[in-house]
């Protein structure tokens, strides 16, 4: 049972890596907003750029995580082909697990491109690849769930995209992705405190400097992993409300 | 000799903040034979299909199929089930073949089975030359053909078929009704909605009237056409939903 569900959830994220992930509007998205960031910060301080590579890839995984994420469930329940994901002998929970598998690797794959760019036009070094590798996928769930709330919490799909910018574009200014949080003003400090972009952002961040700004990693790890267990239940629950609906 | 009951549903309800859906509905469907539900617009057959095929939490009553309750085991039930729904629920971007191989995966067919199932499948409802087109670009006629396969591709023990003829031409619909024939002569048991009454005389084993959520009769359409003195089943079904003298009315104005 436990088998088919983890299959069926699989076959679902990849029918959205073939339909939504791979299409143009999402690659501008997931992949070329962070380029552009990124090169605007490393064209004004190039010997910066160790530093910013951590928050960096932390961005690059929250917007191709979110990028299509935020409107694939939406999109889907307007269409009517939720209801054929419905039909199957699957659980919501399962369903669910797909949608968000998609996110993840979407956000890894492009989250490594950031990765490998880093290492071969900038000549960053890690401090440990393995655990670094694990952070991304770790950042890619929690973003990818956050997505999926966003999916499911809107009724228009525009409606979604405004939902997930009010939450993305401030995180970057605060969760410590271009300026790191201890030099923010301290008024700002709460609100780094409880995006999730923060720990993402000084978990990569140990992994490639050894060391982090705010938070020791194993911090970071439970914070994040609280985050998708509370942002995956919580989806699953209006999900089911709409539903019912 | 009594055929085994493949549904059985008793008292079922569903209500929506302050509207009652669907009333404590009562019937049995036998295996094997062509059940309709038959109901003017509104009269709560989606709002059954749906509670019976696992989209909705029926608020009060109990239902099952194949022995199976739809409230504890509907993962199981949906393994044994096809539904057709009354709007179209493929993926457009998807071609037909992609579609399909898509729906088989959800349900566990193995790789091999899925092959076999939808070279079947393109060759009975004559889908061959379209395998390779999206979605989207099929006619509404060969749309329903490829949804009806896509509920058809894990060889289900009943089929759900939400209004499966609205919208189809007269050709498109005449090839429906002879699958539906087909399907029932190899054993699968069909379970229609419909709101045009010749058709569930046409195919129908037995029916059911649903009228304001509520079930006004149950039978075989002969037995409804000598019990309301009837010639044909739309005037036994008029008489029934009690809409008879409101037509009378309408027509004496007119």
């Amino acid at each position: 049972m436990f088998k088919e569900e983890v299959k069926g959830s699989l076959y679902i994220a990849l029918k959205d890596l073939k339909m939504y992930y791979l299409k143009p509007p999402n690659l501008s998205w997931g992949i070329m907003f962070p380029v552009v960031m990124a090169l605007a910060f490393i064209l004004r301080n190039p010997s910066g750029v160790k530093d910013l590579a951590s928050g960096l890839i932390a961005m690059s995984i929250l917007f191709a995580a979110t990028s299509a994420e935020a409107i694939v469930i939406v999109f889907e329940r307007r269409t009517k082909t939720f209801e054929r994901l419905l039909l199957a002998p699957l659980s919501l929970q399962a369903i669910l697990f797909g949608k968000v598998i998609g996110g993840v690797i979407f956000g890894v794959l492009v989250s490594s491109i950031f990765f490998i760019g880093s290492v071969v036009f900038l000549n960053v070094l890690f401090s440990n690849t393995v655990f670094l590798f694990l952070s991304l996928v770790l950042s890619a769930f929690v973003f990818s769930v956050f997505g999926t709330l966003v999916s499911v919490a809107v009724k228009e799909i525009f409606d979604a995209m405004t939902l997930a910018n009010l939450f993305r574009f401030p995180m970057i200014f605060l969760c410590g992705v271009f300026i790191p949080v201890s030099d923010i003003p301290s008024f700002l400090h709460p609100f780094a405190y409880v995006l999730p972009l923060t720990y993402s952002v000084d978990l990569i961040r140990f992994f490639i400097t050894g060391s982090y700004d705010l938070f020791h990693p194993a911090i970071c790890v439970v914070v994040l992993i609280f985050y998708l267990i509370i942002l995956f239940f919580f989806s699953l629950f209006i999900l089911k409300r709409r539903i019912e609906k | 000799m009594n055929k085994e009951n493949i549904i059985d549903v008793q008292n079922l309800t569903k209500q929506y903040k302050d509207v009652l859906a669907v009333n404590h509905i009562s019937f049995t469907v036998e295996r094997g034979e062509i059940f309709g539900l038959l109901g003017p617009n509104g009269a709560g057959k989606t709002t059954t299909i749906k509670m019976l095929t696992g989209l909705i939490k029926p608020t009060k009553g109990t239902a099952s199929i194949n022995q199976m309750d739809i409230k504890t085991q509907i993962v199981e039930i949906k393994k044994t089930i096809g539904v057709v729904t009354e709007d179209s629920n493929l993926y457009d971007e998807l071609s037909v073949l992609d579609n399909l191989r898509f729906v088989g995966q959800l349900y566990g067919v193995s790789k091999a089975n899925i092959q076999k199932q939808i070279g079947e499948l393109l060759k009975k409802f004559d889908l061959e030359s379209k395998k390779q087109a999206k979605f989207a670009t099929l006619s509404k006629g060969m749309k329903r053909k490829v949804i009806i396969s896509a509920a058809l591709i894990h060889s289900p023990q009943v089929l759900f078929l939400d209004e499966p003829t609205t919208g189809l031409d007269v050709l498109s619909s005449r090839i429906l009704k002879a699958m539906i024939k087909k399907l029932k002569a190899l054993g699968v048991t069909i379970f229609l909605t419909t709101h045009y009454i010749e058709e569930a005389e046409q195919l129908c084993d037995h029916v059911a009237i649903l009228v304001n959520g509520t079930i006004k009769k149950v039978g075989a359409p002969k037995d409804l056409i000598a019990e309301t003195n009837s010639k044909k089943l739309e005037e036994a079904f008029i008489e029934i939903t009690g809409l008879k003298e409101e037509i009378m009315l309408i027509e004496k104005e007119g």
